[in-house]
């Protein structure tokens, strides 16, 4: 059984589109605050 | 029923379910649980709050990372067993739980209550929550395993990395008087419970979003174009499975765990001490020519590059193999730290590129671990072995903090010390890493004695039983 002999995914592209956003977003955000904090560190 | 939605029937995908909606529920689970590497942020406050020691307050975040230990490797079988999406589902009311209880105890001066709610109830939703995806995604992914077990894992790196500067902007909102951006501001107790508070909700809600999401893969289910045969082209990737109860009987099971160990051994040697380290390597005198703000700086470099490494090194793992990955952790690792002791001192930019590759390693070797013990002991109970080989992380936890610390200790006190002093602990860590080398070299496959005739996948034989008990 696969996903291509059901139809492929593509009735769930706007659930992995908000799912992905959902954890996406605030990983961004630490990355982005992280990387302000480390510019000092290159004399930033 | 309410929790009928956590019923095994309701786990189990529907035809053309899309297995990339399992990655973000699995990052929904560790984004949150990752929240115990930013428990710095309120360590002051508590300490003034509860008028206690650095030690009393720093017990909280010990006792979470042993329950973490202990919960994963009494709780792997259950977790295999009733699958992921019950799992996730009591992570998060046990590390919601935590906050909650902890905030209780912070309002009412009752420092043990912290211990009991944020100490064990969260300690126990880390270890359930932390193993809890990771079979599925195997199962998900039998053509990319270290992508996916990689993807989750990142995410407990980058926990911190969210509630770090969350923490500190939630307790200046509660907390007009605390500013974070002013050294020595301390914001009050009050406000460190309504971040418990905001913290226990918000996260119960991301995790509800892993528990909605997350399905099992139908029985026989495989991803479009995958050909298991292909799998087993290298030498320790099997196609038999074993037992929990059975791995921890085998001598590449105690290999393993020596190889974690020591590869976790060696790089928390370096994330605890970063701060003070780069100072003191970089010093003249009393003072350093790296100020405090860029050792913080430091500090979150590090913790980009223990997520980002967790991501890459184990995805790279599905193309070189398991055992060269860890072969690169350590031996690679092993002329790293005796870099960083001999020539780390002579400019700034060695010792971040060095340190960062080491962290990279660390986070790694935590990611690509699920993966390999796949490859050795196959799918069946794979999350409860994962569990139980979790334990040398906790030994780990305490090993290398002990080892630099006396090293350091030896050499003189804090701001007085200089990189010559840091060079007996690194080569100690050289040699932790050589022992773990020497343990990579000595995996091979399982004996045919260990191997379970019949057993292929924890979950759908619990269900199996389940149907024939109901139907006598």
């Amino acid at each position: 059984m696969t996903d291509s002999q059901h139809g492929g995914t593509s009735s769930y592209t706007p659930r992995l589109v908000a799912s992905w956003l959902i954890v996406g977003i605030p990983l961004a955000y630490g990355i982005f605050q992280t990387i302000r904090n480390i510019i000092p560190l290159f004399g930033g | 029923m309410a929790l009928s939605f956590l019923d095994r029937e309701h786990t189990i995908a529907e035809p053309g379910y899309s297995r990339w909606l399992i990655p973000p529920a699995a990052l929904a689970i560790h984004l949150s649980i990752g929240q115990v590497y930013a428990t710095s942020v309120y360590k002051l406050p508590l300490v003034q709050h509860f008028g206690a020691s650095l030690t009393a307050i720093g017990v909280i975040f010990s006792l979470a990372i042993v329950m973490l230990g202990v919960a994963a490797a009494v709780m792997g079988t259950w977790v295999d067993r009733v699958g992921p999406r019950k799992a996730m589902f009591t992570a998060a009311c046990f590390w919601a739980a935590g906050f909650l209880i902890g905030a209780l105890g912070i309002s009412t001066s009752q420092l043990w209550l912290l211990y009991i709610g944020y100490g064990v109830f969260g300690g126990i939703g880390l270890g359930i929550g932390y193993i809890s995806p990771v079979s599925t995604l195997i199962k998900w992914f039998p053509d990319r395993p270290g992508l996916a077990t990689g993807m989750a894992i990142m995410g407990f790196g980058g926990g911190a990395l969210i509630a770090s500067p969350l923490s500190r902007q939630l307790l200046s909102f509660y907390d007009s008087a605390y500013d974070p951006s002013v050294v020595g501001s301390v914001a009050g107790g009050a406000a460190v419970a309504k971040l418990f508070v905001t913290l226990g909700i918000v996260y119960f809600l991301v995790m509800m979003l892993g528990v909605f999401n997350v399905r099992v893969p139908a029985p026989g289910w495989s991803p479009p174009g995958f050909d298991a045969s292909t799998v087993k082209t290298r030498s320790l990737v099997t196609t038999e499975n074993v037992s929990a109860a059975n791995a921890v009987k085998t001598p590449q099971f105690w290999l393993l765990w020596t190889v974690l160990f020591c590869n976790v051994t060696a790089g928390i040697g370096i994330l605890e001490q970063a701060s003070p380290m780069i100072q003191d390597f970089f010093r003249n005198g009393t003072s350093s020519t790296v100020a405090a703000t860029a050792a913080a700086g430091f500090v979150g470099l590090l913790s980009i590059f223990n997520m980002t490494g967790r991501f890459v090194w184990s995805s790279t793992s599905d193309y070189i193999g398991r055992k060269p990955m860890y072969m690169v952790y350590l031996g690679v690792g092993i002329v790293l730290y005796a870099l960083l002791a001999t020539v780390g001192s002579s400019a700034t930019a060695l010792f971040v590129l060095l340190a960062a590759v080491i962290i990279s390693f660390y986070g790694g070797g935590f990611a690509t671990v699920p993966a390999y013990l796949r490859d050795i002991f196959g799918t069946f109970q794979v999350g409860a072995i994962h569990g139980r080989l979790l334990t040398a992380w906790s030994a780990a936890g305490v090993a290398g903090p002990l080892i630099i610390n006396g090293f350091l200790d030896a050499r003189g006190k804090p701001g007085e010390l200089v990189a010559a002093d840091y060079r007996p602990a690194l080569f100690t860590m050289v040699g932790v890493l050589a022992v773990g080398f020497v343990a990579n070299l000595l995996i091979k496959p399982v004996s045919e004695r260990f191997h379970e005739h019949g057993h292929t996948d924890a979950f759908a034989e619990a269900g199996d039983d389940t149907t024939s008990r109901s139907s006598r």
